[in-house]
């Protein structure tokens, strides 16, 4: 059996992760996947970066950032597998909340009528302060879209601040941060705790969303390719079992577990049932499976990479756009996953929210994001123009 | 002319640690250490500081809010990064696998960083060391007093003396290829649940 050393923070979206140990997916693939809970994202990029980690759950943007030089280590990363779709909520102050609503905010978590809300609040008062987990997380540039979108400028009328996971329910709590955008359960438990208010989720803003991926060094997939393959297809396995209705209380019991999220079975089962507001249940909040949502869209990694041109992350150059689609690897998910269940979609990348209905998801805002045509998408972005006259 | 004195900042919530490190630093002759191990005010404290050369436990889950603030804050004047330029990425290496992590202000230079990297990891596996034996100890006290329940137990139960008990959990623990305490924890465990199901 190959030993496989695999990071993880405690997070709703390691569950693929967890369960393919827990489960013994891993083992029938002859793989001993040792399961190594992480305090940040600081810790598992550079653990994996030097070695002491193999695989990870991993920010999606995270091996693109790397790739692109905008972390310490210069190891070349990739991500030959995504962990999930969705899976992300945005929770503000019980005053924030109460402003908002004044403001005709929707119970339902609507991302329109909620972000419009917003924007009226703000006018007339200081910018508030909103946390993220990291600078190059999906939730750091899914909330700015948000924001921007809803006439909201996220580098003018808000501070972006960074918050652990854990921590955020606690800083909303003490009032220093007014909201948050993050994974969950950490939306659950803040609101359980009386804390705020859920507003809108990531798959309001962006349904059927890229998340988290299994990351790794280019060095150890290119020196394990066998191993990775069979890794893959254990993620695979495991994926479907998520993914299953039947499974959900299962899955939520071994989450709760003092070793993984160690938290309360209860909130973790209605987290997965998508019970994030009103108690509402929403398939779509997270998706293990369904929607191809294993498979490295090449689109998924540009989009990234037009939110950090957008931002001034990154400049926009076509060498930048090469790095950042080869961070993602479909090639090595197809290699892997021949001959199973796993749909494999002939093309690497597809329109971003073009077409409804065929599983390509959609934006709230009904702009279409073309992977070719990148340039032309981040100049005609809300608050462009304004960022990069300066 | 001697060369100004690096203002080091220790961030470390276990304070034994963070004794270990500023002693250290202060031998070799620096003379600014600064310790803080809470996180509170952190940000404020590091632009009354200003210091040139940061070191981190990999631990803090604080790591991406340093990380952020070292990258945004206008406050702090000089860019801090996490290593000098490529030649010092293999002192990060060490570093990272050593537990450490450590940021510098741009501009320094390798040669005077280096040394105080090398010390931060020399005292981070030191404690790492002093940690693994004490946790040994403890563990090692845990199963001796396991062991001497587990004589009581079969004791009372064949009415033998203290050394044959012990020699029937060493012979148990050999025939089954495991340790003498794993023994003696399933004989307590197994003497306990018949108790409860007497009650």
């Amino acid at each position: 059996m190959k030993a496989v050393r695999a990071g993880f923070l405690p997070l709703l979206d390691a569950s693929i992760v967890i369960a393919a140990a827990e489960l013994g997916f891993a083992e029938e693939e002859n793989i001993n996947l040792h399961l190594m809970r992480e305090t940040s994202w600081a810790n598992v990029r550079d653990r994996v970066s030097v070695g002491q980690l193999d695989v990870a759950h991993m920010l999606a943007p995270m091996p693109i950032a790397q790739n692109l030089g905008l972390s310490p280590l210069s190891v070349k990363m990739i991500a030959p597998f995504a962990l999930g779709l969705g899976g992300n909520a945005v929770t503000v102050s019980n005053a924030l909340w109460q402003a908002m609503l004044k403001q005709g905010a929707n119970e339902l978590g609507d991302a329109k009528a909620n972000g419009q809300a917003l924007h009226q609040v703000l006018l007339n008062r200081s910018p508030i302060t909103l946390a993220v987990v990291h600078s190059h997380s999906a939730h750091s540039f899914e909330l700015r879209y948000w924001l921007a979108a809803s006439g909201i400028n996220p580098t003018k009328d808000v501070n972006i601040t960074i918050v652990s996971p854990g921590l955020m329910a606690d800083a909303l709590a003490s009032g220093a941060i007014d909201g948050f955008c993050v994974g969950e359960p950490w939306n659950s438990v803040a609101v359980a705790a009386g804390h705020g208010k859920v507003v809108t989720t990531k798959s309001a803003i962006w349904r059927s969303s890229p998340e988290k991926v299994l990351g790794m060094t280019q060095k150890w997939a290119e020196q394990n390719s066998e191993t990775l393959n069979r890794l893959l297809r254990a993620l695979h396995k495991s994926a479907i079992w998520c993914a299953t209705i039947e499974n959900r209380e299962t899955l939520a019991g071994m989450l709760a577990q003092p070793s993984y999220l160690n938290l309360n079975e209860k909130i973790l089962l209605r987290s997965l049932e998508g019970r994030l507001i009103d108690d509402i249940p929403r398939q779509d909040f997270i998706q293990f499976y369904e929607s191809s949502a294993n498979f490295p869209w090449q689109s998924h990694a540009l989009w990234f990479y037009s939110q950090m041109a957008r931002w001034q992350h990154i400049a926009l150059t076509s060498e930048n756009m090469v790095i950042a689609k080869a961070s993602y690897r479909p090639d090595i998910y197809r290699g892997a996953l021949i001959g199973t269940a796993a749909v494999l979609p002939d093309q690497d990348a597809k329109i971003e929210g073009g077409l409804p209905g065929l599983n390509t998801g959609g934006f709230f805002d009904m702009i279409t994001f073309n992977p070719d045509a990148i340039e032309d998408y981040v100049k005609r972005s809300a608050f462009f123009g304004a960022l990069h006259n300066n | 002319m001697p060369v100004a004195q690096l203002a080091i900042l220790v961030i470390d919530e276990s304070h034994e640690r963070a004794t270990l490190i500023e002693r250290g630093l202060r031998d070799a002759g620096h003379n600014q250490v600064i310790i803080v191990s809470q996180l509170n005010g952190l940000v404020s404290r590091i632009e009354e500081i200003s210091p040139d050369v940061i070191v981190m436990d990999l631990g803090n889950p604080n790591r991406d809010f340093l990380e952020h603030m070292f990258r945004i804050s206008k406050a702090i004047q000089k860019p801090i990064a996490m290593f000098v330029d490529q030649s010092s990425e293999q002192s990060m290496f060490d570093a990272i696998e050593a537990g450490v992590s450590a940021y510098v202000v741009d501009g320094l230079k390798q040669e005077r960083v280096k040394p105080i990297l090398d010390l931060a990891i020399a005292r981070f596996k030191a404690f790492e060391k002093i940690r693994l034996e004490r946790d040994e100890a403890v563990q090692a006290l845990d199963e001796r007093k396991s062991v001497d329940r587990a004589k009581g137990v079969l004791m009372q139960a064949y009415a033998i003396s203290e050394s044959e008990a012990f020699v029937m959990l060493r012979k148990t623990a050999m025939q089954q290829g495991r340790k003498v305490a794993a023994i003696a924890d399933a004989v307590v465990q197994s003497a306990r649940s018949k108790e409860k199901g007497k009650k």
